[in-house]
């Protein structure tokens, strides 16, 4: 027979009291966003409709939509993925599955998590001498995309790793035992495995870049600018970098526009970060162990 | 017991079989970062027999079958002294550890299902040298399951995956695809740890028939089965190599060193 004793009562309670308490701390957590969502909802929400999307800003920027810069973001992002992504996952697949497991790769592995705190504004400046003076790419796409990559190849590498990490180790030496190599075992197995993560964690890392405004607005980005671009070495508008303008710098703009401007980066990030997960489902669904 | 016997049997009728010196064992000592695992075996394995190794835990059988496929490069502390000689040729002078280890096929204890369909699992090894004609490899997938005692369950799902087995069936994909290799030696770390002991007798069995085509080298925690496989076995104990001696005279007493006698006393007697 076994009766609950005491003790086994207070186990209850302080099993109950801590679920409750980390509950609420996440609550906490979750309601500036929701405060945020909500207030950028109830302000910009009436500025919101496809003529907002898809007309050019008019009246020096206080009335008319958001186009140029909508598609302008989607360009910095797409290349800056295209940039980072074959970068950085080689880089965590060398750190990964070939580096020495010694001091050396560890101190690496550390300057690139670091690397990951360096301030956006550090990397904006590298990124006009590197890229605009040095490769004379000019304030362009390209100049102000390669700025974003740059800064997002810590993380990137990072997130990469984990994804490769999480492959169990006995794959990789069963796969060796049989005489494959390390490249063979990499792409046979490791890669297949760990491709749903890397992707998702990638997608996610860079797209949410596109919130960023300092990198892009000396390497790139331009106030006004109602084309739109044509190639990676045309200047181009951004959501950022408009909704910094029109609040800080452009009289009379009517007080919903910012939030309207705001709600469409939100919107853009997240249906980014919706795709990146999906993509993770439908890969996952076909997960193997 | 008529199990044992025939087996015992079969064995010395097949004795004449063992020749040439197939591994060639000098002064192999091995570390773990600087804490010593084996100490200076020197042992020679031969064509076509299946050498039995048994001892107690943690007396190096296991870091002594990594040494023999370089797997030491495997993990960063570990590091082997001493010649291995496969074939008469040291393993270290093979330009690369990937041919090598092609020809050994390897089974360890705990069994990994690739996370890939059961046939992928055991069509990896031939596809990796080269072969890509489907009907080859569906002979070699269907010649290798059925060796390895598996074929039956698994003939109306070799696409599922083989992750997903039962512990004692990964296990079976695991030698089936250390056999798809086509390897000239294989060696077993207690194979059957995870595996009943009906199919058990089967896998012997294999091994057994085994033994006229590759050489076998077979650690085991089971003193009966060495008994049962080995034609010669080799006593280790807490890194070293006590003895080495034909399998039924250890068994029946005639022991280099008493501390023999007491292992295969100790546990069965
Ligand atoms: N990867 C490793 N790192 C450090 N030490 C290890 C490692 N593998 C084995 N050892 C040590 O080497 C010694 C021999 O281990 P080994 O696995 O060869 O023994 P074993 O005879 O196979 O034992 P068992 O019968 O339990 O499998 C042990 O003391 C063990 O702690
Ligand atoms: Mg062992």
């Amino acid at each position: 027979m076994f009766e609950a004793t005491e003790l086994n009562f207070r186990d209850n309670r302080v099993e109950w009291a801590v679920k409750a308490l980390f509950l609420l701390m996440t609550l906490l957590l979750i309601l500036p966003v929701l405060l945020i969502l909500g207030v950028l909802l109830y302000r910009g929400g009436p500025v919101l409709s496809w003529e907002f999307l898809f007309t050019q800003p008019t009246n020096g920027m206080t009335a008319g939509g958001v186009l140029p810069a909508l598609v302008g973001t989607i360009w910095l992002v797409v290349v800056a993925l295209l940039a980072s992504v074959p970068i950085g996952v080689a880089a965590a697949i060398y750190l990964s599955e070939y580096a020495p497991q010694n001091a050396l790769t560890r101190a690496i592995n550390l300057a690139i998590i670091n690397l990951a705190g360096v301030p956006s504004i550090v990397h904006a400046l590298f990124g006009v001498g590197a890229f605009v003076y040095f490769f004379r790419f000019g304030t362009s796409i390209l100049a102000a995309s390669l700025t974003l990559a740059i800064m997002t190849l810590p993380v990137v590498i990072v997130s990469t790793l984990e994804s490769l990490r999480a492959v169990p180790h006995a794959f990789r030496e069963a796969c060796w035992n049989m005489g494959a190599t390390r490249w063979q075992t990499i792409w046979r197995v490791v890669l297949p495995n760990s491709i749903s993560g890397i992707l998702t964690g990638v997608i996610l890392e860079v797209s949410r870049t596109a919130g960023e405004t300092a990198p892009i607005m000396f390497t790139g980005a331009a106030m006004f600018m109602p084309l739109l671009p044509r190639s990676v070495f045309d200047q181009t508008m951004a959501l950022s970098l408009h909704l910094y303008t029109i609040s800080m710098n452009v009289p009379d703009v009517p007080e919903a526009l910012p939030y309207g401007v705001a709600l469409v980066l939100i919107g853009l990030i997240l249906s980014m970060n919706a795709i990146s997960i999906g993509f993770r489902t439908v890969l996952r669904s076909r997960r193997k162990w | 017991m008529t199990a044992i016997d025939t087996g015992q049997h079969q064995r010395s009728a097949d004795e004449g079989l063992a020749g040439d010196v197939k591994i060639d064992v000098r002064n192999l000592s091995i570390g773990y970062a600087g804490k010593s695992a084996l100490r200076n075996v020197s042992l020679e394995i031969r064509e076509h027999e299946i050498f039995g190794i048994i001892g107690p835990a943690n007396s190096g059988k296991t870091s002594f079958l990594r040494a023999l496929n370089r797997m030491d490069e495997f993990t960063e502390s570990m590091t082997v002294d001493g010649a291995i000689r496969f074939n008469g040729r040291d393993v270290r002078e093979w330009r690369n550890a990937y041919a090598l280890r092609r020809r050994i096929g390897v089974v360890f204890p705990l069994p990994v299902g690739l996370p890939m369909s059961i046939y992928d699992n055991v069509a990896l090894a031939p596809r990796l040298s080269g072969i890509r004609k489907k009907q080859q490899l569906d002979d070699i997938v269907e010649r290798c399951l059925s060796r390895a005692a598996l074929w039956d369950e698994v003939r109306d799902r070799l696409g599922s995956l083989g992750s997903l087995l039962s512990g004692g069936q990964q296990q079976r994909l695991t030698i089936a695809r250390a056999l798809s290799q086509d390897p000239e030696l294989l060696l077993l770390d207690e194979f059957s740890i995870a595996v009943d002991p009906v199919t058990t007798m089967r896998i012997e069995d294999v091994l057994k028939e085994l033994r006229r085509e590759i050489t076998i080298v077979l650690v085991t925690n089971l003193v009966q089965q060495a008994r049962r496989l080995a034609s010669r076995t080799a006593f280790f104990l807490m890194g070293e190599c006590v003895e080495v001696n034909d399998t039924e005279a250890m068994f029946t007493g005639t022991v280099k060193d008493p501390r023999t006698r007491e292992y295969v006393e100790g546990r069965f007697g």
